[in-house]
């Protein structure tokens, strides 16, 4: 039997045999190490394609040379108004290395700009409903000199909460209201600088949703949209993805945009921690040492030491796609591209999913990962992250592996707090929480001020992770969270609770029977199960 | 059932406090011998005020509104105007106006609580657009400041009342209703409704805040 599995099925799959070496199991800031039932099918990232040589020659070809657009240079002309919209620090995950690769694209860009007479030039970062960046992190996007020139005036966080500084724009056919930044709207030309970081992101999203205000959001943000949606990191199930389509073509025709998008490979880590992503077979006598290293400096750190330190990872990502141009086109090529990187053929669903939970995720960069977003990011971003059908089967078991802090960021995440203790014991149902709560929260003026002074997401932004959530919670019959420190945050969320994992994969087999498929997502992964 | 917005003034919607008025009058006094005597004694008083708002604000009330005693009326009303566009006016915080208006625009009855005088707040509540506002009256007696203040004083758990029996008046539904000070000693009047939250706090506040998960906002 032994034999059978180890047959090599795919390079990212492998399965647990009676002489596997044990797993490392991400825990929040921890990494276990933990044994496995023989059987047990383990997914890895797809090793990284091969990163572009030269990445500013890369920028200015795609610039260049456009699809279905003229080149950027051509549209250019003395006096114009131009006004650039980048993504914000949700993506890439951990942050890029500087410089990143905004700040290269934006280079080239503004010398562009210059050289053809642009001066009146504003950078917006699109945050939608994100918290706003601080002036820390803003500098160390774009890089000092960019900085320097730009903020605060010319280079500052959209603010989705801004009377003045919002236009609608018109609705979609299907009456969708779409207000956005003014100052993008009235520019002669808008270039959105994509950073397309997991399949939902990018395309029409970037300024139909990253420019837009609440009351355009919860147009498609929304539980109905998010069942719909089979699922939403495959653009082609979507629903979400075809209402945003829907907005976006509105925002092509009243606005000139010029789109440029990029992706990146799945180097996640440089030398020194690329074994978290490694199978743990194959683990050399120097990666041992380094994990026990890391083990034995994690056990003897405080929480927030190890937080801390979780929070100065840098990622080493090499640009493997830009383009440039249309938005549709642009779109789809870069798509094509970040599929080859992260689809990974499976054969056959699962019954119990277990899905460590490393405190990586876009909400909590420079944070702590709180009780929603370890929701989120299990049943919403990783139960998503598959093609055809769910990796798990209807009613199986998700495992995730998490301690479940009771911790919230009272500057990062104020209305979560009072959405968690609040609304949650009241009700779980996406859609009596936003009939109910969702203007309520997303109106609140001290919710709205630290969104708008402070760096505090939006009021209704926990809704919105809630109702990420929705597909995952209809899915699966059971969650437990293994290696929850406390009983009250996975009661809340209604899920189950085990000390460790073994415990919950002994109370998984007890609902889905001893002879249940076990798969195993080897976190921290980006990757989209083609389930066959 | 209506909700409403309760402020605190100093420290919350503007900078200054109730010393920077008192300084202000004390600098304009009748001559310029009586103008020294009166800053300097209010410069020198200026630990004394910190410590006994430490311990209790109704005896920093009681030795503050001293420093009224002696004053007319009429004076303090004529330098009103003046006290609001050189202190009052500027020291707005970028945020007030957002934070009133956003709360105005959801439904809510906009109230001002404050320790400062109803005399040289009025100007202000006007450039605020807040109709609704209660502060402290001085005790006048045939035109001349006692240095007492009128009952009810507010302050701390004074506060807290007040809004009850606002609410019970205006069928305010307190649940609903917001309130808003930087200051621990306004406690009691953030404790009596559904939606707290610390502005720009002191340090005591703020631990208060953050144990009771209430919003902690800048105005600034």
């Amino acid at each position: 039997m032994s034999l059978q599995l180890r047959r090599k099925v795919h390079e990212s799959i492998v399965y647990i045999d009676r002489d596997s070496a044990p797993r490392i199991v991400a825990s929040g800031t921890d990494f276990l190490l933990e044994d496995l039932p023989i059987g047990t099918r383990v997914i890895y990232p797809n090793p990284p394609l091969k990163g572009l040589p030269n990445r500013e020659a890369a920028i200015r070809y795609a610039l260049n040379h456009p699809h279905d657009s003229d080149p950027l240079f051509a549209q250019l002309q003395p006096g114009m108004k131009v006004t650039i919209a980048v993504d914000d620090i949700s993506m890439p995950l951990p942050p890029m290395q500087t410089p990143d690769i905004r700040q290269t694209a934006l280079e080239i860009l503004l010398d562009m700009l210059a050289g053809h007479g642009v001066d009146d030039v504003h950078i917006i970062i699109a945050i939608s409903l994100h918290r706003r960046m601080t002036t820390a992190e803003m500098k160390r996007m774009v890089g000092t000199k960019i900085f320097n020139e730009f903020y605060p005036n010319r280079y500052y966080n959209h603010d989705a909460e801004d009377p003045e500084g919002l236009i609608e724009i018109g609705k979609s056919r299907h009456n969708e209201p779409l207000r956005i930044n003014r100052r993008a709207a009235e520019s002669d030309l808008l270039i959105y600088l994509n950073f397309n970081f997991v399949p939902m992101n990018g395309g029409h999203k970037s300024v139909a949703v990253g420019l837009c205000d609440y009351e355009s959001l919860r147009a498609h943000h929304e539980p109905q949209t998010k069942r719909d949606s089979d699922s939403y990191m495959d653009p082609a199930a979507s629903e979400l993805n075809r209402k945003i389509t829907r907005l976006g073509k509105l925002v092509d025709e009243r606005l000139n945009v010029f789109h440029i998008e990029t992706t990146v490979n799945s180097r996640m880590f440089g030398p020194e921690l690329n074994f978290l992503t490694k199978n743990e077979d194959d683990f050399s006598s120097f990666d041992r040492m380094k994990f026990e290293a890391m083990r034995f400096g994690n056990s003897r750190l405080p929480r927030a030491a190890k937080r801390f330190a979780y929070n100065q990872l840098t990622s080493h990502y090499e640009l493997i796609a830009c383009h440039a141009g249309r938005t549709e086109p642009v779109h789809k090529r870069i798509i094509e591209k970040s599929m080859q990187q992260y689809v990974i053929p499976v054969e056959g669903q699962c019954d119990i999913l277990i899905c460590p939970i490393p405190e990586l995720s876009p909400y909590n960069v420079n944070s702590s990962l709180n009780p929603l977003l370890v929701q989120v990011m299990a049943l919403g971003y990783h139960f998503n992250m598959y093609r055809g059908k769910p990796l798990i089967k209807k009613g199986g078991v998700l495992i995730l592996h998490h301690p479940c802090f009771d911790e919230f960021d009272h500057n990062f995440h104020p209305s979560y707090i009072e959405f968690f203790n609040r609304l949650l014991p009241e009700t779980r149902d996406a859609f009596v929480l936003r009939d109910k709560y969702e203007r309520e929260f997303a109106n609140n003026p001290s919710y709205v001020e630290m969104y708008r002074r402070g760096n505090a997401y939006h009021g209704s932004h926990p809704f919105f992770m809630w109702y990420w959530g929705e597909n995952g919670r209809q899915h699966v019959g059971h969650v437990i969270a293994a290696g929850a420190e406390n009983a009250h945050v996975p009661a809340m969320l209604d899920w189950e609770r085990a000390d460790n994992l073994t415990e919950a994969i002994a109370m998984a087999k007890s609902h889905m029977g001893r002879s249940a498929q076990i798969t195993m997502l080897h976190q921290p992964m980006i990757g989209i199960c083609d389930m066959q | 059932m209506a909700a409403a917005a309760f402020y605190d003034l100093e420290g919350t919607l503007v900078s200054t406090n109730l010393v920077h008025t008192l300084g202000f009058y004390a600098k304009n006094q009748q001559g310029l011998w009586r103008s020294f005597r009166k800053s300097a004694a209010t410069v020198l008083s200026l630990p004394l005020f910190a410590v006994t708002d430490q311990y209790s604000r109704k005896v920093f009330n009681d030795l503050f509104f001293k420093r009224y005693r002696g004053e007319t009326e009429d004076r303090l009303r004529f330098f009103a105007d003046q006290l609001f566009e050189e202190v009052l006016k500027p020291a707005v915080f970028p945020g007030t106006f957002e934070l009133i208006e956003k709360s105005r625009s959801i439904g809510l009855r906009q109230v001002v609580i404050t320790g400062a005088l109803d005399i040289s707040v009025k100007p202000l509540m006007k450039h605020l657009n807040i109709d609704e506002y209660v502060a402290n009256r001085l005790e006048f007696v045939d035109g001349v400041a006692t240095g007492r203040l009128l009952p009810p004083v507010l302050a701390a758990a004074t506060k807290a009342s007040w809004i009850r029996t606002y609410a019970e008046r205006e069928g305010i539904n307190l649940s609903d209703s917001f309130a808003y000070s930087d200051s621990m000693s306004d406690l009691p009047m953030l404790s009596v409704v559904g939606h707290p939250a610390a502005v720009n706090p002191d340090m005591r506040l703020r631990q208060t805040a953050l144990h009771h998960n209430w919003p902690i906002l800048s105005l600034k």
